[in-house]
C-alpha cells in the first residue's frame, strides 16, 4: 500500500481548445481549462451546457473533434478509457447489481490482477473510508440511496486513482442527505491525494465544495474562479444570475463612470467598456438598511412595499423607482434587533463600494 | 400477470377469463399432444384414439439406420446452428444497441428480413446460390442457412433485454480498468444471460424444426429428420412419424426446461 500511495500523486489536467460537435451543435466550443493537481474543480452550468460531455471527454467516452487533454505531461486524447486510470462516479451510481458490495468495490482491483487477499483488505478499507464498514456482504438492492452512493464512491477510489471524475453524484439524494454528503465528500477529498472534477448544476453545492468553479454556458467556459471571487466578482450577467440570489438594476453611463438615481456610483471594478446598457448586480444580503454615509457606501433610495418572513431571514421588497424592485435580505438574528421599516416608508439602502459590481448587458 | 392481479374485475369476469384462457391453451396444445398417444398405437395406420398399445413404432424408429442418421444430422445441424447463431446474434444485438437510433432502426428491418420473407422464397434463393458455390446437400450449407434464419430470433431477444440494461455499468467498468470485451463479458453478459439462453433455445428449435429450406438444400446422407418425415408422409402414412414427433417434442421441452432452469438460477443471483 505504501508504495502505491507514493506513486499516486495527484495530477494536473490541462484541457486545450477542446471541440466536440453533434451535427451543427458545438457542445464543447473551444474549451480550455487548467486544473491544478489535487484541486477540487467543479463544472457548473445549466442543463445542456456541456458539463457531462466535458467530463466524458476527460474519461475517454466522448471523442472530441479537436483539442488536447493532458493528465500531467501525458496526452490522453486518443487513450482508451480503461487506460486513463481515472476513478468515476456516475449519477445513476452504475453499481453491478449481481455482485455484493465488497465485490463491487474490489472490481477495479480484480481487473488489475491484485491478489484476492489484498483485494478484500483494500476494498474493506475503502468501505471503511466511506463509513460503510461491515456492509461488504450486502447485496446492492439491500442498500439505501445514500449507501449506494457511498459504495460508488468507494469503488471509484479503491484503486487510488490520481484523478476522480463525478457527474452529479448527489443529485438523486434528498436535500438533507445531499448537504451531509457534500461536507463528507469535501473531507474525503482532503484525505485523498486526487484531483477531483465534479459536475453539478446546483450552484450552492458548487460553492460549498469546490476549490475553484468553472461556470459553463453553451459549451464555453464563462468564468473560472474561486467560489468567493465568483460570487463577489461575476464577470458577466450570466454568471451573476446563475450564482446566488441576484437582483439587477439598470444604471446609466455618466462620463467614464456610472450613475443610479442621479448619483454617481463608487465601483469595485472598472466600468465596462463600450457603450451598451449596464446593470448593477445586487446580492440581497449585502444591502444595508441603516446606511450611514461614510464615503465608501452607495445609497439607493426606495419605498418599502412588502416584508416577507422566511425563517432564517426576512426579505424586504423595495420599490426603487420606475417600478424596479430590489429585495433586501436580513438575517433574522439582525432583524430582531433593529426595528424593521413599515410598508410604505421611504428608506435609503446602503451598498458598500466593494460590493458594487456593474456589468454590461451584452458581453463584449 | 396472474389473473387475480386484475384490479376491478368481478369474480365472475375473472372466472370466465380463466376458462377462456384454459380453452385457448387446450386448442393450442391439442395438435401437439394428440400425436403422443398415436405413437404408442399397435396399428399399421395413424389412428386416434389407438385401439391397442405397443412400442413397435419406437422400435421401428430407433432400429432404422436411415431414420437414425437423419436424426443425428438434424441434431448436429441444430447444435452447430445454435453455436453459430447465438454469439453472432448476441454481438449483433450489442452492436445495434450501441449505435444511434436511426442506424438501429434500419438495421433492425434488415436483420428481420429472413423472418418476414416466406421461407419458400428463402429456400429457392439459397438453393440457387448453393448450386453456384456447391453447398447443396452439405452440413455446412444447412448450418449456414439455418443460422441466417435463427440469428434474428437471438437478436430480438437479446436486444429487448439490453433495452432494460443500464449501459453506464459497462462505462463504469471501463473507467475502472476493464477493456471493452472484459466489461461486456464480465458485467453485461451475466445480466443478459437469460435472454442469450432464450435466444440460443430459439435458434436450436428454429433449426430442428425447419423443413422448407431443408427440403431444397438437404438430401442424400445429409437429409434432416424433418425432410425425411415429409417424404415419408408423402409415400405412406405410418405411426413411426408419430413416434419421431413425440421424441422431437421431448427434446424441445427438455431444452426449454433447461433454459428456464438456468434462467431462474441467473435471476436468483441478481
Ligand atoms: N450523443 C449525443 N448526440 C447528440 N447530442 C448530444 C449527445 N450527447 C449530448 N448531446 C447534446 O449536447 C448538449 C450538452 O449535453 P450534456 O449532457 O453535456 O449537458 P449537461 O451540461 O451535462 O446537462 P445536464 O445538466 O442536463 O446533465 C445537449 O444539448 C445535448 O442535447
Ligand atoms: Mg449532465
Amino acid at each position: 500500500m505504501a508504495a502505491a500511495a507514493a506513486s499516486s500523486q495527484s495530477l494536473p489536467i490541462t484541457v486545450s481548445n477542446l471541440v466536440k460537435a453533434y451535427g451543427d451543435l458545438r457542445v464543447l466550443d473551444d474549451v480550455s481549462i487548467a486544473i491544478r493537481p489535487g484541486e477540487f474543480m467543479t463544472l457548473l452550468g445549466p442543463s445542456g451546457s456541456g458539463k457531462t460531455t466535458l467530463l466524458m471527454a476527460l474519461a475517454g467516452f466522448v471523442s472530441p473533434e479537436s483539442g488536447s487533454i493532458r493528465f500531467g505531461e501525458q496526452e490522453m486524447i486518443t487513450t482508451s478509457p480503461h487506460k486513463r486510470g481515472v476513478g468515476m462516479v456516475f449519477q445513476s451510481y452504475a453499481l453491478f447489481p449481481f455482485m455484493s458490495v465488497v465485490e463491487n468495490v474490489a472490481y477495479p482491483l480484480k481487473i488489475r490482477g491484485v491478489s484476492p487477499a489484498e483485494q478484500k483488505s483494500r476494498a474493506e478499507a475503502a468501505l471503511e473510508m466511506v463509513k460503510l464498514g461491515g456492509y461488504g456482504g450486502r447485496r446492492i438492492n439491500q442498500l439505501s440511496g445514500g449507501q449506494k452512493q457511498r459504495v460508488a464512491l468507494a469503488r471509484a477510489m479503491v484503486f487510488e486513482p490520481r484523478i476522480i471524475l463525478m457527474d452529479e453524484p448527489l443529485s438523486a439524494l434528498d436535500k438533507k442527505l445531499r448537504e451531509h454528503m457534500q461536507i463528507e465528500l469535501k473531507q474525503l477529498h482532503q484525505k485523498l491525494d486526487a484531483t477531483i472534477v465534479y459536475v453539478t448544476h446546483d450552484q450552492r453545492e458548487a460553492l460549498t465544495m469546490s476549490d475553484r468553479i468553472a461556470v459553463i454556458n453553451k459549451g464555453r467556459i464563462a468564468q473560472l474562479d474561486e467560489p468567493k471571487a465568483l460570487y463577489r466578482r461575476p464577470n458577466s450577467l450570466f454568471v451573476a444570475d446563475f450564482i446566488g440570489e441576484t437582483v439587477l438594476l439598470p444604471v446609466q453611463r455618466e462620463g467614464d463612470g456610472v450613475s443610479l438615481q442621479g448619483r454617481k456610483l463608487k465601483l469595485a471594478t472598472p466600468t465596462p467598456s463600450g457603450n451598451g446598457p449596464l446593470q448593477l448586480v445586487i446580492r440581497p444580503e449585502l444591502l444595508q438598511l441603516d446606511a450611514g454615509d461614510d464615503g465608501d457606501t452607495n445609497t439607493i433610495a426606495g419605498v418599502v412595499r412588502q416584508t416577507i418572513y422566511q425563517g432564517d431571514s426576512v426579505l424586504l421588497i423595495i420599490d426603487a423607482g420606475d417600478g424596479r424592485e430590489v429585495s433586501v435580505r436580513i438575517a433574522t438574528s439582525r432583524a430582531g434587533q433593529a426595528s424593521l421599516p413599515d410598508s410604505g416608508s421611504r428608506i435609503a439602502l446602503g451598498l458598500h463600494r466593494d460590493d458594487t459590481v456593474v456589468l454590461a448587458e451584452q458581453a463584449p | 400477470m396472474a389473473i387475480q392481479d386484475m384490479p376491478g374485475a368481478s369474480p365472475w369476469t375473472q372466472r370466465l377469463l380463466a376458462i377462456y384462457g384454459a380453452l385457448v391453451l387446450f386448442f393450442l396444445m391439442l395438435p401437439t399432444v394428440i400425436v403422443i398417444p398415436m405413437s404408442f398405437s399397435d396399428s399399421q395406420y395413424l389412428e386416434f384414439p389407438p385401439t391397442s398399445w405397443s412400442l413397435r413404432w419406437y422400435r421401428e424408429y430407433f432400429g432404422s439406420s436411415a431414420w437414425m442418421s437423419a436424426t443425428w444430422t438434424s441434431l448436429l445441424v441444430a447444435v452447430l446452428t445454435t453455436l453459430l447463431a447465438t454469439p453472432l446474434g448476441t454481438l449483433a444485438a450489442y452492436g445495434m444497441h450501441c449505435t444511434s437510433d436511426r442506424v438501429r432502426n434500419s438495421l433492425q428491418l434488415l436483420v428481420l428480413m429472413p423472418v418476414v420473407v416466406p421461407s419458400i422464397l428463402v429456400a429457392v434463393g439459397v438453393f440457387h446460390l448453393y448450386a453456384i458455390v456447391d453447398l447443396n446437400y452439405s452440413i455446412t450449407g444447412l448450418v449456414l442457412a439455418h443460422t441466417a434464419l435463427a440469428v434474428p430470433f437471438v437478436i430480438i431477444t437479446v436486444l429487448s433485454s439490453l433495452n432494460n440494461y443500464d449501459m453506464t455499468q459497462e462505462m463504469a467498468a471501463r473507467s475502472m480498468g476493464a477493456s471493452r470485451p472484459q466489461a461486456f463479458l464480465g458485467i453485461t453478459l451475466p445480466q443478459i444471460r437469460f435472454s442469450v439462453l432464450t435466444g440460443a433455445f430459439l435458434a436450436f428449435i428454429t433449426s430442428l424444426d425447419e423443413v422448407v429450406v431443408a427440403k431444397f438444400i438437404s438430401g442424400g446422407e445429409n437429409a434432416t429428420i424433418t425432410r425425411r418425415m415429409f417424404n415419408a408422409l408423402r409415400d405412406q402414412i405410418d405411426p413411426t412419424i408419430a413416434a419421431i414427433s413425440t421424441c422431437l417434442i421431448v427434446v424441445s421441452v427438455l431444452a426449454l426446461a433447461a433454459v428456464q432452469f438456468f434462467g431462474a438460477r441467473s435471476k436468483g443471483r441478481t
